[in-house]
């Protein structure tokens, strides 16, 4: 079902942006939606990360990964059992840039029969990688029409991104990587049972509307040759707050900005807050040194507990007659009551 | 044996349908991770039941009927036993392979059935082969027990283990050398 | 005449795959797949809210007229109070990465035993009441409004998850699904709803110290009790003392071990060692008990029963706490204990007095596991082994779920093994160390009766016990936990029949040369030992 109604959905975006452009409702398009998107995003995102922030985390529950800091003459993990900010550090670099958990999925032993086997994990760990790597690189290269003079870095994004050097305009090697990379993370949802069980109708719609953005802009790119001095021209005059409306950009540059436009007013509500979250998430930013260094629970309250004298109150005679050393030796004024 | 050799042709169809047979009645969304998943750690019930209709075949179709029946039935069963609900619904993957067999077979049965002196010999060993597939049956009868059974001990003996050291202390159990250990077999030596 | 069905269609009649999709498909309860509801004198024991006669079959489960209310309410408290909560309930992406890692799952086949769809069972109800996303979109955004089928699914599953915490590993974003059970099942208990084998226990921790529920009196005669059998094996006279104010350290251990075998022989290796070294240690009868059945309860519980550790070694005047083998135990002195009733600045920092070796591990909840403290003893040459005695042993050695995910205790234990015995071989490494399988029964649900649950969950751990066994004639495997030893006992019994169990210091207790024994000829079991002839 949800497979089919992101693509419904998707397609409806577009038909909406390609009605507007023909209608000439340049303002919404250009200047209203991407102001709008944006400002929903960056206030979106924010009170998402405050209000985890604000959270407190109770209790120290880093997931230990590797052998506990010990005795001196056992080696400790000190990256995936970390107990200094170093180790942490390591460890949140791992994770968040080499996907280091999803990555543990591909080792396997002892296989009985083809070799395909335990390879849909593998290929989950290596196309997550290269949808968000390259969805990183296509960031970093668009930044070209938000600065007046291109730095060194974009430019150097830029050359390596197209060091194969096919074709006029040069081939982006991200953007054939992210429309394979999506496209395999669709079909997956589709086909595997196990996952298509679990997937939600958000959890095709993003990769749906991804495939859109990414299909008008490699449109544009390469095939309609879209009017780049007119789109570096509007886009400067957003981000100079002054928005100049340049003619005849094309239909699929509206679809490709109102689809961004919805992509990021979509952001902070769905799940791809994972982007934010994943700085935060206690089980791997968190060090094993709670039997070091004490963690306060913010919260903590006091309950009641089963004092020794209570215990000694309940239990005084049995533990005389077995000889055990009482605190107050005396005789109890009445059989005292023992709770169940 | 001609019914034997033609099973042997198709060995490689006729396990992976008896297996598919098998996992179906596993939800969509596992019977997919079982048939796939080879690593035998990460998927023991899907191993378990390949290794075991692996080694039934292979009784069923060597000359004498030897080999370890009873291991590969139990490879199946054991695992059987404490999934389903039901002896039926533990057991019925045994007969299935005589509805794989019949419609892996259905057109070299029917052609050889124009020639009758073949047509007799080959239902005849047809018949056979059911037979044998019963008698797997029936072991797989004592098996499913067996497992049942084992469950019920283990249950019994956590209770028993329970209080065991209470009846002990109070000089209700007759003290042994050797204590009872938990486990089958080995209560009170 | 009715028309038969045939074998293989009637083998389906259970497992028609569920054409619904799985937020639509209500829960069933087979007989040997749940665990007893909790009876109304052990949520009493522990003031737990709406003690009542319930029954897990009753349709009626007898809750108060208000109880999504009171879920809801519970939800957003713990919503305000816990990060991992909120953040695991928002960004989940359900890439599937944690679906074949859960136990359950690859023992039960059931699809909701995937972790992931473990969590969205409470993730839908909090988009519904909680996200924006949910009240607008409500179905499409995953979202689904809490009702009595909804709640009993819940019960279902959180008392189906051993809080392992194996799919944590591999999660992406480390959502660790042990957070969302333990909150699912504060929430339920809110509500009076939980199971009896965890009830009791945690009942009867609070109100007499330990789970088994042994009086102070009983728990002292249940230790005096080896020491005959200990006197016998070594012609040793071993004397412990208990709730002895003024020694030197405090020794707390799961009671399983003082009173459940094969866990007693464990305990027995403990006295033995102490004995030897000479060490000033109590027990004690109040704080008898290292486990916390309240733990998976909720966290308020837990503290209540942990309290008492502190609680003693303060009464008591030691100087620090050495704590025995177990698994759930150890996370908690190691995750919390210190966070709910410590600091612990009446406490010393715990220095071995007879390496003189100072556990600055410990250096804030002064408390030792004993299989640090032994490692520590035999790598300075300390103890007197002889593994020859354990040669009739080919010992594996099981990881246990929160020793390994919640602390990462792996060298330690497995170097005392390879000090006390000979023949030492690993199970596949899939299955060990942080990728360690769950016994199955961990989390408070080793009850009787759900055996067969028991028996699937445990498979994917008993599957690479028979391998090793298969390979290396492995007959015994260790571990570090109390839990352990009486569920793997079972599972090894159904699977691998010819494996036994055994925790650390039983291997250890019977490779220790004390001094003054007797020509030893039977282990601590009390089974010959191969090749020595009696005198």
């Amino acid at each position: 079902m949800g497979a089919l109604l992101s693509f419904v959905g998707v397609s409806i975006l577009i038909l909406f942006a390609v009605i507007g452009a023909k209608a000439n409702m340049y303002t919404l398009l250009g200047v209203i939606i991407p102001y709008a998107a944006v400002a929903i995003f960056i206030v979106g995102v924010v009170i998402r990360v405050v209000r985890w922030g604000r959270t407190p985390v109770p209790f120290r529950i880093p997931t230990t990964c590797g052998q506990q800091k010990s005795l001196p003459w056992i080696k400790q993990n000190k990256i995936e059992n970390p107990t200094s900010t170093a180790g942490v550090i390591a460890r949140m670099f791992f994770e968040i840039f080499l996907f280091r958990s999803l990555f543990r999925n591909v080792k396997t032993e002892l296989r009985d029969g083809p070799k395909l086997d335990y390879a849909s994990a593998k290929w989950l760990w290596f196309v997550g990688l290269v949808f968000h790597w390259s969805f990183l690189v296509i960031v970093v290269r668009h930044m070209r029409f938000f600065l007046e003079k291109v730095p060194f870095l974009i430019q150097l994004a830029e050359n390596l991104d197209g060091f194969l050097q096919i074709g006029v305009p040069g081939l982006y090697m991200t953007d054939v990587a992210i429309i394979g990379a999506v496209t395999f993370l669709y079909v997956r949802r589709v086909v595997i049972p196990q996952i298509h069980y679990i997937s939600l109708p958000a959890d095709y719609f993003p990769l749906v509307l991804i495939l859109g953005i990414c299909g008008s802009g490699v449109l544009m790119r390469y095939f309609t040759k879209v009017h780049i001095v007119g789109v570096k021209a509007f886009t400067m005059g957003l981000v100079s707050f002054s928005p100049k409306i340049p003619e005849g950009i094309g239909t699929i540059f509206w679809v490709h900005i109102f689809l961004i436009s919805v992509l990021l007013a979509y952001f902070p509500f769905s799940k791809l807050v994972h982007m934010a979250g994943i700085f935060m998430s206690p089980t791997r930013n968190m060090m094993n040194n709670s039997r070091m260094v004490r963690h306060v629970n913010p919260w903590d309250y006091p309950v009641k507990m089963r004092t020794y004298a209570e215990y000694e109150d309940a239990f005084r005679d049995k533990m005389k007659a077995a000889g055990l050393p009482l605190e107050k030796d005396e005789e109890p004024v009445e059989q005292s009551e023992e709770k169940e | 044996m001609m019914i034997i050799n033609l099973i042997l042709e198709k060995k490689d169809n006729i396990i992976k349908k008896w297996f598919d047979v098998i996992l179906d009645t596993y939800p969509d969304e596992t019977s997919r991770f079982m048939r796939r998943q080879k690593d035998r750690f990460a998927n023991p019930v899907g191993y378990s039941i390949l290794q075991g209709v692996k080694g039934l075949f292979d009784c069923l179709t060597s000359k004498t009927d030897s080999g370890d029946v009873s291991a590969f039935l139990d490879d199946i069963i054991r695992v059987k036993a404490v999934q389903d609900s039901s002896a039926v619904q533990a057991l019925s993957f045994v007969f299935s392979l005589k509805t794989v067999v019949r419609q892996e077979l259905a057109d070299d049965i029917r052609k050889s059935l124009t020639d009758v002196k073949n047509g007799n010999q080959i239902m005849e060993e047809l018949l056979d082969f059911e037979s044998r597939i019963d008698k797997q049956a029936l072991l797989a009868f004592d098996i499913y027990m067996q497992c049942r059974e084992k469950i019920y001990e283990i249950r019994a003996n956590d209770v028993k283990n329970q209080t065991f050291r209470l009846l002990q202390q109070a000089n209700l159990v007759y003290e042994h050398k050797n204590r009872v250990v938990f486990g089958p077999g080995s209560t009170d030596k | 005449m009715a028309k038969l069905p045939k074998p293989e269609e009637l083998g389906k009649v259970d497992y028609i795959p569920p054409m619904t999709p799985w937020m639509e498909t209500p829960v069933e309860f087979k007989p040997g797949t749940f665990c007893n509801a909790a009876k109304e004198k052990s949520l009493a024991g522990l003031d737990m809210p709406n003690a009542r006669k319930w029954s897990v079959k009753d349709d009626d489960w007898q809750l108060p007229e208000n109880w999504q209310e009171i879920i809801m309410e519970g939800l957003r408290d713990r919503l305000d109070k816990y990060r991992s909560l909120r953040l695991f309930m928002d960004i989940c992406v359900r890439c599937g990465a944690c679906a074949d890692k859960c136990h359950f799952f690859i023992g039960t086949g059931d699809p909701k035993n995937m972790p992931v769809l473990r969590a969205e069972l409470l993730r839908s109800v909090y988009r519904n009441d909680f996200t924006t996303a949910g009240k607008i979109f409500g179905k499409f955004a995953g979202a689904r409004k809490l009702t009595i089928d909804v709640l009993k699914e819940w019960w279902y599953y959180f008392f189906q998850c051993t809080e392992c915490r194996r799919c944590s590993v591999f999660c992406p974003y480390g959502i660790d699904t042990a957070e969302i059970t333990i909150i699912g099942r504060e929430l339920l208990n809110l509500l009076g709803l939980n199971i009896d084998w965890i009830m009791g226990p945690a009942s009867a921790c609070y109100n007499k110290g330990n789970h088994l529920g042994l009086e102070p009196h009983t728990f002292k005669s249940s230790i005096e009790f080896f020491l005959d059998d200990l006197k016998d094996i070594t012609g040793i006279n071993i004397e412990p003392s208990f709730n002895r104010k003024g020694a030197e350290i405090l020794f707390v251990t799961p009671s399983g071990d003082v009173f459940a075998d094969p866990g007693t022989y464990t305990c027995m290796g403990y006295l033995m060692l102490f004995h030897e070294l000479g060490l000033d240690y109590t027990w004690s009868t109040y704080a008898s008990e290292g486990g916390n059945f309240g733990f998976f309860t909720s966290f308020e519980a837990a503290k209540k029963l942990n309290y008492k550790i502190y609680a003693e070694a303060k009464r008591l005047g030691v100087k620090y706490i050495i704590g025995g083998e177990c698994g759930h135990m150890w996370r908690l002195l190691n995750q919390y204990m210190d966070t709910w009733n410590g600091p612990a600045d009446f406490l010393e920092v715990p220095v071995s007095p007879i390496t003189g070796t100072r556990f600055e591990n410990t250096k804030s909840t002064k408390m030792v596991h004993i299989a640090e403290f032994t490692a520590d003893l035999i790598r300075h040459g300390k103890l007197n082994l002889d593994p020859s005695r354990n040669d009739h042993l080919n010992v594996t050695f099981h990881d246990s779920c929160n020793t390994s995910r919640g602390m990462g205790i792996l060298e330690e234990p497995r170097y005392i093994i390879n000090k006390v015995c000979k023949n030492f071989y690993e199970m596949p490494e899939n299955t060990i160390r942080e990728k360690t399988f769950c016994c199955g029964s961990g989390s408070g649900l080793n009850a009787s009766e759900n055996m067969e649950m028991r028996m699937k969950a445990g498979l994917p751990r008993a599957n690479a016990v028979k391998y090793v066994r298969d390979q290396h004639n492995v007959n015994m495997l260790a571990n570090i936990c109390a839990i352990d030893r009486a569920a793997l006992t079972a599972l090894m019994t159904y699977w691998v029949p010819d494996v036994t169990v055994a925790g650390v210091h039983e291997l250890l207790g019977n490779a220790l040369v004390m001094k003054g024994e007797k020509k030893r000829i039977t282990d601590l079991r009390g089974e010959p030992l191969p090749g020595v002839e009696e005198d």
